[in-house]
Formats: C-alpha cells, structure tokens, sequence
C-alpha cells in the first residue's frame, strides 16, 4: 500500500478526516522549507502538498503567485525542491508527500528521470495542475513505473463523463476543486461542494479530496463533513507573507491556524 | 494533375500539430475549451456565419487590403519585385481585427456578454475593445505594468472604446502575464465570458481558429498575386511575434510546394546577447499557456524575459504550428535584431511613404537581404501586417529625439 493509500485507510480506521496542507518550496527562503514541513506535521497535518515553483502560475490566485515570486527570487529549482523532500525525510518517512506544479519544469527534466529521482527523494504523489490526463499518457506511465501516485483535478465544470475518466486515471486521492477560479478565491458553498463529492464517490473508490476556498477552522470542519481531505493552501502561505520578519513567526502562525483547523476538524 | 484535397491537415482532432499543441491547461477549462471548439467547428460550416463575418470584413474591417507592388524599394534592392499585403490599411491599423471580428462574432453567437483578451503592445487589445464597442458586448483587457506605462496612447484608445483595462503586477509585467492574468479571469466567470486570445497560441482550438481568421490574408494575396501576376509568388516573408499575420499568410499556400516561406523572429540585441524573441531560433521545446511549442526557457523549466524594440514581438513563446513548421522544414525562420528591423522601417518610409508597424519591419528587413538573392523575374509576397503610427515615439527615442 503506497503512504498515501496508507493514511486514508489510517484516518478512515480512526474516524478522522486528512488534512493537507500546501506550501511553496522555498518560500521565503528555501532554508526554512523542511522546519516548516515538520511544524506542520508536528501541528496535525496528515500529507504534505509541496509547491514547486514556477514563472507562469497560471492558476493560482495572487497569494500563491507572490509566494512563488519570493521562492524564484532565489532561484528554487525542481532539483531543489526534491532535495528538500530528501533532507525532510532523513526524520520522517511516514508523513506523504505530493507535489504540486506545473508541467514545464518536469518536462524539461524528462518524464521518465523526474519519475525516478522524485521516487528516491521519497515524495509520494504528483499534481501537475496544467496537465490533463488526455495529454498525459507518457507521464501517467512514467509515474506509475516508480509507484508514484497520479492525482488529478475535478472542477465544477467537469461533466460526469470526464470525472470518472479522471477518477480512472488518478491514485491516491481525487482532488475536488471547489470553486470556479484561482487557488485562495471567494467562500465556497459547502452544500454544493458536497453534492459534486457524492457524485464523485460513485464513480470511484479513491478519497476525495476538497481544496480552493478553504480560509479557517469553521470552513475546514464545513468541507470536512463532506470530503474525505480538506486542502488549505493560501490561508497559510498568507500567514508566512504577514510574518516574513521572522521565521519562528512563520512557523507558530502556520502552526497555531492548521491546530486550530485540526481541532475543529476532530470535534465534528 | 492538381489535387483538390488540402495535402496539408493540421492539426489532429486533439489539436495536435505533430508533438506540438493540444491542451495544456487546468480542469476548468476543459469544459469550456470542449465548448468553444463545438461552436467554432459548428460555425466554420455554418453558410449564414459565413456570411455575416465576410460583410463584417468587407464594410466594417475595409478588406480586400491592397497587394501592392513596391516597385522602388524593389528596383533599389534590385532583385526580386516585391509585393506589400497591406493589412496596415485595415480598420484599426494591423490584421489583428482580422481575428478579433471573428472571435466576436462567435462569442455573440454563443449567448456570451463579456469579453476579454490580453495585450502585449496594445493592438490586440484596441482591436478587440473596438468590435466590443461595434457589438455592444463588455470587454476587459489585461496588460502588463510596464506595457501600460510604455503605451499609453493605446491604453486611452481602449478606455475611449469603452473597455476596461486591468495592469497585471505580476511576473515580468508584460505580454506573458497579461496572457496569465486572462485565463484566471476565465476560469473565474466561464458561465458568461468569452477569451478572445490574440494569437495563434493558447490551447486548442486556439490555434487553428485564429488561423482559420487570419487566413483571409494569405487567400487575398493568392488571388491577388494571380490577378497581378498570373502565377504564385517564389517567397513569403512574415515577421513571427505568437505568428498570426505570419500564419495567415502562409496557411493557404503550404501545399504549393514552389512557394518559400520565411518567418522572422525578433533577435532582440542579438541572438548571442540571449537578449532576443526568438524561441524558434534559439529556443526548446517546452509547455506554457496551455500548448506544448518552442520558448524561450532556462535550464529548469523557467520562462525567462525577452527582449525586442517591438513590443508586439516580445513574447517568450510561439504557436505550435510554427514549431511543427519549423521542424518539418516547410518555414524557415530566422531572425533580424532590433538595428535591422529599425533600419526595414525608415526604408520603407522614405523609399515607399508607407509607414510600417516596428514588428512588420523585421520582415521588411529580412526581405532586404533576401530580394537580392533572387533574380529580376521573381516575386516576394510581404506581409505588411501594421502600420508604425504607434511606434514613432520608440522610433524617436532611439534617435535621440523626445517628441
């Protein structure tokens, strides 16, 4: 069983739901990227998401945007961000981690050698946001050679017939995307959010994951009635933009609001 | 024996020109790429579609546009005669309206009220600000910081035709981030927005809709070169920013195989500089704005900054049937640097009276190495795809000059 399937099946046995934080790699400086992984594992995330930063994110909204400006301002490679997955797994080789990108930087590493050298740094899953199954065969199978989980989009716009060929082509989990727009947009609708779960859960046995719109306690634990995942990105990359004097600060900010979303979580 | 069926049929169902192209792009815009592509396929048959955009073409955009035989520059050069495609003289200055008038038409055919669309110098987004004005529809153009600033003529000419214009801060703030900022704000308010792209890049159907659109040029100057000439021309030259004028022309003549065909990409201070446009020249293959094509990328995946003296030329990728072209060996692209390109345009202005667009100049001067090579009895088809009006005040600076 990969991590990833492992702690579902873990959450499922203890009747908690899995929360999944993201970060950029390198951001604000790629020194603090693996303290910050262990914070966030030590203050109850269940998998980690690790964003790799690149010049043209195109579906991020401004929050996420800047946060991959300051990681490129020093300059933070793919080669770098999976060192860092090393270094975080020289204390912790249970905790799952994806990342999360764009294809431009793995298809000029090659599909093939980003497959293996991501399987040795020990990350787990991969979401590649510009990249649709249809276009990702060669990918799809470079990944699966290495046992790395493939994860994949749902969005309001999806048709039933799409989302099971997504749900087919993905592993580990199915990430819901709950709004229309950019990563840290408006407040989402937990009522339809749930509808378009139900939906999904029917086509397929994989957790589904709901991120995009996700800010606070009360939101986390809204989704988390719903979903098997909740994914909260921009409310804690906006935690490290309001403390970049310090880094303690940006460990205790991000700590104390993904506590808090664990709380309300649990208290279900 | 002439064949009647197209030997040439890219792209694929997929929007696939061999390895390039297709459809790079988040979840929610499948659907909506699903649905525009059902539209432009139902409409490109459509007789009475048709129809309506030839008039839109003929009494609003001013088309035919002359094929003008530049016999001046030509006996000067003294090889080649050389003909103009003068989209300089369409409405609103450049062959961008081309596509603008077509894309919103379509838009208005699909119940669509919002229009917006990215620019890089300001053409795409005046054209596209002047058909929303002609069809009543709302309209947001996205440009980069630094475009606003280096092109506020333009800005005004939008704001006077009634669009928003929107700064984008992001990134290199330039043509490529306008081009980001566009596709957030259409994956925001899909239901009710059309995203007129302005050039043959983006994800399918992109591509080849806005060839389909600009192939007028290219059929124009066929029929043009027939009448004026009684045969097929030896060369055509088109400068290639994203490449739609250069499509345009080149499109409805890939299948005559005696036809060379030259795009010019902008070398910037120079290829070696790495300061340039010229993902063709000097680019890899890559993934950006929702197509697999060549740019302009660093060793990591990173898109890095371009440079030209024409901002319209200043983008760090290209269409994907550019790229398949390239490596078919159908086009051959090259590149002329900023000194050259600068040069093309007072040539042509003192030699021709005619003004060109900075961009259409570095065909202009790729055509001046080119036409001495040929012998007195061949013909070279320019696509003269803007005029300079706009540029005058790069021009004068670089002269030292402050207007």
């Amino acid at each position: 069983m990969s991590r990833i399937a492992g702690c579902f099946a873990a959450a499922r046995e203890a009747g908690r739901k899995v929360l999944i934080p993201y970060i950029t790699a390198g951001d604000p400086v790629p020194e603090q990227t693996v303290t910050l992984m262990h914070a966030m594992v030590d203050a109850g995330a269940d998998i980690l998401e690790l964003g790799v930063p690149f010049s043209d994110p195109m579906a991020e909204g401004p929050v996420i945007q800047k946060a991959m400006e300051r990681a490129l301002t020093h300059q933070v490679t793919l080669d770098d961000v999976l060192d860092m997955v090393r270094t975080f797994r020289q204390q912790d080789d249970r905790t799952p981690v994806v990342l999360m990108g764009y294809l431009n930087p793995i298809e000029v590493k090659g599909y093939a050698r980003f497959a293996s050298e991501a399987a040795e740094a020990g990350i787990d899953g991969v979401l590649t946001v510009d990249l649709p199954p249809e276009e990702g065969e060669d990918y799809i199978r470079s990944l699966e050679a290495q046992d790395i989980d493939r994860i994949f989009l749902i969005s309001p716009t999806t048709d039933e017939k799409r989302m099971a060929t997504l749900s087919r082509a993905s592993s580990g989990f199915v990430y819901y995307v709950s709004l229309k727009g950019v990563t840290g947009a408006a407040n989402i609708d937990t009522k339809a959010v749930g509808d378009r779960v139900s939906t999904i859960h029917a086509l397929t046995d994989l957790p589904v994951g709901v991120g995009f719109g996700i800010k606070d306690a009360n939101s986390a634990a809204a989704v988390a009635a719903v979903a098997d995942a909740v994914v909260v990105g921009s409310a804690l990359v906006r935690q490290i933009e309001a403390n970049m004097t310090s880094a303690e600060k940006i460990n205790q900010a991000v700590a104390a609001l993904l506590s808090d979303m664990r709380r309300a979580m649990d208290a279900r | 024996m002439a064949e009647t069926k197209p030997k040439y049929h890219y792209p694929d169902a997929r929007g696939h020109f061999g390895p390039y192209g297709g459809q790079f792009v988040a979840e929610t815009l499948m659907g909506p790429l699903e649905e525009l592509r059902e539209a432009y396929e139902r409409y490109l048959a459509d007789a009475d579609f048709q129809a309506e955009l030839d008039e839109e073409l003929r009494q609003y955009v001013g088309r035919p546009s002359p094929l003008y035989y530049a016999r001046r520059w030509s006996e000067k050069l003294g090889g080649a005669r050389i003909y103009l495609k003068r989209e300089d003289l369409n409405h609103t200055g450049a062959h961008k309206i081309n596509n603008t008038v077509g894309q919103a038409l379509l838009a208005r055919h699909m119940g669509k009220t919002r229009i917006i669309a990215e620019t890089g110098a300001g053409q795409h987004g005046v054209a596209t600000a002047t058909v929303a004005a002609r069809l009543g529809l709302e309209c947001v153009v996205y440009m980069g910081a630094e475009d606003v600033q280096r092109q506020s003529m333009n800005v005004y000419r939008m704001k006077l035709l009634g669009a928003r214009v929107v700064p984008v801060e992001s990134g290199s703030r330039t043509l490529k981030d306008a081009l980001n900022e566009a596709m957030r704000d259409w994956v925001t308010n899909v239901d009710n927005t059309f995203y007129i792209i302005g050039t043959v890049a983006g994800p399918h159907p992109y591509p080849a809709m806005v060839r389909d659109f600009q192939a007028i040029i290219g059929r124009e100057s066929r029929e043009q070169i027939l009448a004026q000439e009684g045969r097929l021309p030896d060369a055509l030259v088109a400068c290639v920013g994203g490449g739609s004028n250069a499509i345009g022309l080149f499109y409805p003549f890939i299948d005559d195989e005696s036809v060379a065909m030259y795009g010019v990409e902008a070398a910037g201070f120079g290829l070696e500089t790495g300061q340039h446009a010229a993902p063709l020249c000097a680019g890899k293959s890559g993934v950006l704005h929702g197509n697999r094509t060549y740019l302009m990328e660093d060793a990591h995946g990173q898109i890095t900054h371009t440079h030209s003296i024409s901002a319209g030329l200043d983008y760090p990728g290209v269409g994907p049937e550019h790229a398949w072209l390239k490596d078919s060996g159908r086009v051959h692209y090259v590149a002329v640097n900023d000194d050259e390109a600068l040069q093309g345009f007072h040539d042509l202005t003192r030699i021709e009276g005619i003004l060109p667009a900075l961009e259409s100049s570095h065909a202009l001067a790729y055509t001046t190495k080119l036409a001495p090579t040929l012998g007195k009895d061949q013909i070279i088809v320019v696509n003269l795809s803007g005029r300079g009006d706009k540029d005058i005040h790069t021009v004068a600076t670089h002269q030292g000059i402050s207007l």
